[in-house]
């Protein structure tokens, strides 16, 4: 028997029904809110010395843990790689290959990108969310300010310097997969960098920073949309920040899936 | 000159405001008074152009804020000032900054004039050695001066004061009573107060408006208010024993 979806839909609960509505409304409005980011520009002067600030606090700021995470991981995968492949008859040089391609397809573009969306994307929501609670929107906005351009696009323009982090992360997380597999015993120096030269394919590259830069857009975008829209008090403020911590991961994942099907699938 | 005509607004089922009309003179202290929740916010947001009315006009000096177009609505906007309820001063910018952004933003002039302007409201609020000083850093009166002063850079024709005086001691609370009425005269501004300070309201309000469960219930001048025999007004305004004391001695010095 054949039932429509639209039929479907109304043996859902009115909860349900209430609930999805709500993630529609959230989603219509988020798009809104990217439309509003565009209009009625901030004088360029004023938005260049936002944008910078924006860069130093957003990319460079998270510039240590990075480098920090991604050397060690970078490590992690190598070791793995390495107990795994105890067949005497595969080359050492493979484990060189494996961390390369993890790394670069997916560890420093998505993992990277899911921290960015704790650290960045809290302090996105939450200080986007105080300037609510504290009326410094409200004051922006009487003065006739457009105040999600104001506070959003230099967010967004600073993010889009992502894949410079993104490739800062491949070549310490490579580093730390060469300084775990030689000084662990695990693959000689010259065996790893054969490994990683080996079928080398340029659009991997071009993949990884297609990611990032969507990534980049999801974590300047969706926890700016918790901040701007959140209602209440200091402790709204903090819930906000973890709904948008879980929900930018969420868009992360997805856009990770939809991107590689399109690009490598 | 700001003219309401039967203002309605709702949030869902909830009914805020029920057909206020009134209209705030030029160069006059507007006071709104009323208890919490009797739609004195929603109404001086609606005043602002942050809400939008779902029935009823409000006209700036003849023009009526629906019909503008978002550009000048925006240029309307431009010639309002705003103090709020916190002050809502830029947290990462020092005094200084705070009070030179509007000017920053939308006008052309050059640094130093930009300077000359911000020291001049500065010492006109009474501000002198606060410039580099961040919000944090100073009190909770020099923060409402800050915020009077940034409200006023642009020259403004409204200004329009959210509960000015909260969380201040008495003296602090009186001085900037006495600020924003200063300005208003100096500058010929239509100023909107929204407060339930019943200091202010005998001190400076030269037109006040009750608001009573979103209706307007009274209207009159703080002269006025001693007269009145509406009973919701009077509830409200001698609620306090001292209050009721001098409005006691008033009827006796009457009769």
């Amino acid at each position: 028997m054949k039932v429509k979806c639209s039929t479907l839909f109304l043996f859902l609960s009115p909860q349900v029904q209430s609930k999805r509505m709500k993630y529609l409304e959230a989603i219509g409005k988020y798009f809104i809110m990217i439309w509003e980011v565009f209009k009625k520009p901030t004088k360029w002067p004023i938005m260049r010395s936002l944008i910078l600030k924006e860069i130093d606090d957003l990319i460079f700021g998270s510039m240590g843990i990075i480098i920090f995470i991604s050397f060690f991981i970078g490590g992690v995968v190598t070791i793995q790689t390495a107990l795994n492949l105890n067949n005497p008859f595969l080359p050492k040089s493979l484990i060189g290959f494996a961390t390369r391609q993890s790394v670069i397809l997916e560890f420093a573009p998505t993992f990277t990108s899911i921290i960015m969306a704790g650290k960045v994307g809290s302090y996105i929501t939450s200080s986007i969310g105080t300037m609510r609670v504290t009326e410094q929107i409200d004051a922006l906005e009487v003065m006739g300010v457009n105040s999600l351009n104001y506070l959003v696009f230099p967010k967004i323009i600073a993010t889009m310097i992502y894949p410079f982090a993104v490739a800062v992360s491949m070549f310490v997380g490579i580093l730390g997969g060469w300084v775990a597999a030689v000084f662990g015993g695990y693959a000689p120096s010259g065996e790893f960098i054969k490994g990683l030269q080996m079928d080398f394919d340029a659009f991997h590259i071009t993949y990884a920073f297609i990611k990032s830069i969507v990534f980049a857009f999801i974590i300047a975008t969706v926890p700016s949309f918790y901040g701007y829209y959140m209602k209440g008090g200091a402790l709204e403020v903090g819930k906000a920040s973890t709904t948008s911590f879980v929900w930018t991961s969420v868009v992360i994942i997805i856009c990770n899936y939809v991107l590689t099907q399109m690009l490598l699938g | 000159m700001i003219e309401v005509e039967n203002v309605h607004k709702s949030f869902g089922e909830h009914h805020v405001l029920k057909g206020v009309s009134t209209i705030f003179d030029k160069g006059k202290t507007n006071l709104i008074i009323g208890q919490s929740g009797s739609g004195k916010t929603v109404f001086l947001k609606c005043l602002l152009g942050l809400f939008e009315p779902d029935e009823g006009q409000i006209c700036y000096d003849g023009q009526y804020y629906s019909e503008l177009s978002i550009a000048e609505r925006r240029n309307l906007r431009q010639e309002m000032g705003m103090v709020f309820q916190g002050s809502a001063l830029f947290d990462s910018m020092t005094v200084e900054g705070n009070v030179m952004f509007p000017l920053d933003m939308f006008t052309n002039q050059s640094k130093s004039e930009m300077q000359d302007r911000v020291d001049f409201v500065l010492k006109r609020v009474n501000l002198i050695d606060a410039h580099k000083k961040f919000p944090a850093e100073i009190s909770g009166g020099m923060q409402k001066r800050v915020a009077i002063a940034r409200a006023i850079v642009m020259n403004p024709k409204y200004l329009f004061c959210d509960e000015p005086n909260s969380g201040l001691d008495p003296k602090t609370a009186i001085l900037i009573d006495n600020l924003i009425h200063e300005i208003t005269q100096e500058y010929d501004i239509t100023t909107v107060i929204n407060t339930h300070d019943m200091n202010s309201v005998m001190e400076i309000g030269e037109k006040i408006i009750f608001l009573k469960n979103g209706y307007k219930e009274w209207e009159g001048t703080n002269k006025e208010i001693f007269k009145t025999d509406n009973q919701a007004v009077t509830d409200f305004v001698y609620s306090s024993e001292l209050f009721k004391k001098v409005r006691q001695m008033y009827i006796e010095e009457r009769n």
